[in-house]
């Protein structure tokens, strides 16, 4: 009696599949991956591996459909899993784009790499290739700011239309920009000061342990968070309906 | 054979009647019947739902009848957490409300942006609308939700209608 080791969800075992041979081969990620380099000789590297997945880098996006096209009728990677962005600030070219690709027929991962420039961040559309890559590349036109040429809707889809920054970019303060847009959706700073946790140990109630704005060096943190509150409802709703002067809080007996 | 109609006490109806000032007699019908405007944006609504529901029941105090639309609606509880995409949409809805209306910023998310301390999210939806009361909580549980209508409701209840009608006149 032999033992048969369970295959694991991250690592299913190599489908048998008639190739144009007439043999059976096992269908793996590399054999995959080596194949579509084989196939764009020249503009795809060697794959790299990384626990058992495998990734190729393209030199020139320019072909992306091309190829996404060849992988996904040649070799049954018919699943865009998803596309994501990266931006390395300072750096030359500045954005990587990956594309997640897995196939139901054989169960297989492969990653696909490419770089985008700051000047050019204009990339052909997989739209034509999977129909799925619509809100993926809007997602990545809305936070990162990469357009893709031929996409038949490329509007934001998180963030409104006519908002003026990319918010997932390494120059973009966590805490946001102000931004305005009549009628439509304003932005204001929020209060980070520090870090998007700003809490103070040993304060002597919730609103100085946790103020809302923290100014280093002053020993007014809780007053200013405080003013700043006051300032904010009288500003936004008249005289009328703010709240009263600070008093002192009362010592408990 | 009486001639003349009596005009004034009558000892007759004692006990039939309730002497009140018309300002106590307002706000009691006001506070007792608070339908909210679910204004239902993330998880606090689960809360909310919760609060609605037969277990915490909300009808106990009154406020049971959730509209949907805020013409017919006395509070806005804003249940979670406004972005500033949301946050218009939010504003606009309160202005459709008719007066008298209130405001219950339910959980951290509403009453300070909570833990979004980012770009997307409006810091408090007190720096849009007038709140009324804020829950903390994150959810809040419905209990909390429940102490903070009867906060409202002994807020209400100390409305000066009477004065506040003559100022406007």
């Amino acid at each position: 009696m032999s033992v048969v080791p369970n295959p694991s969800p991250s690592n299913p075992p190599p489908r048998q599949t008639e190739t144009a041979a007439g043999r059976l081969s096992p269908v793996t990620a590399l054999s995959l991956a080596q194949k579509l380099q084989r196939q764009f000789e020249g503009l795809i590297s060697e794959p790299t591996e990384f626990r058992a997945e495998f990734s190729l880098q393209i030199s020139n996006l320019q072909r992306i459909s091309e190829i996404c096209s060849f992988a996904k009728t040649e070799l049954g990677f018919d699943y865009l899993v998803d596309m994501t962005s990266l931006d390395h600030y300072g750096e030359d070219p500045r954005f990587t784009l990956v594309y997640h690709l897995y196939g139901y027929g054989h169960l297989q991962y492969v990653r696909l790499k490419g770089e985008v420039s700051e000047e050019t961040a204009e990339v052909p559309t997989v739209t034509g290739v999977w129909r799925t890559a619509d809100w993926h590349e809007r997602e990545i036109y809305d936070l990162m700011g990469i357009r893709f040429k031929g996409h038949p809707d490329l509007r934001r889809i998180i963030m409104w239309e006519g908002y003026p920054y990319f918010p997932l970019r390494k120059d973009f303060p966590l805490s946001g920009r102000p931004s305005e847009m009549p009628e439509v959706a304003f932005t204001q700073q929020a209060p980070l000061a520090g870090g998007p946790f700003v809490t103070i140990a040993g304060g002597k109630d919730t609103i100085s342990r946790e103020p809302r704005v923290r100014i280093p060096d002053t020993d007014a943190i809780e007053m200013n968070s405080r003013l700043e509150r006051r300032r904010d409802i009288k500003g936004a709703h008249g005289e009328a309906r703010a709240p009263g002067p600070i008093q002192p809080k009362k010592e408990r007996a | 054979m009486q001639t003349q109609t009596e005009i004034g006490y009558n000892s007759k109806v004692e006990g039939d009647v309730v002497v009140t000032r018309v300002d106590a007699a307002l706000n009691w019908f006001r506070k007792n019947s608070l339908w909210p405007m679910p204004m239902g944006l993330a998880c606090c609504a689960i809360e909310l739902m919760a609060a609605g529901a037969s277990r915490f029941d909300i009808s106990r105090f009154g406020a049971e009848v959730m509209r949907f639309s805020p013409r017919q609606s006395d509070v806005m509880i804003v249940a979670g957490t406004v972005t500033y995409k949301m946050a218009l949409a939010v504003k606009r809805i309160y202005e459709q409300m008719a007066e008298p209306k209130w405001v219950i910023a339910m959980g951290a998310c509403a009453s300070t942006g909570g833990m979004y301390r980012s770009y997307a999210v409006l810091q408090g939806v007190d720096r849009i609308l007038p709140v009324d009361v804020y829950v903390a909580g994150c959810p809040p549980r419905p209990e909390a939700l429940l102490d903070a209508l009867i906060k409202l409701q002994n807020k209400v209840a100390k409305e000066p209608i009477l004065s506040m009608l003559k100022k406007v006149a």
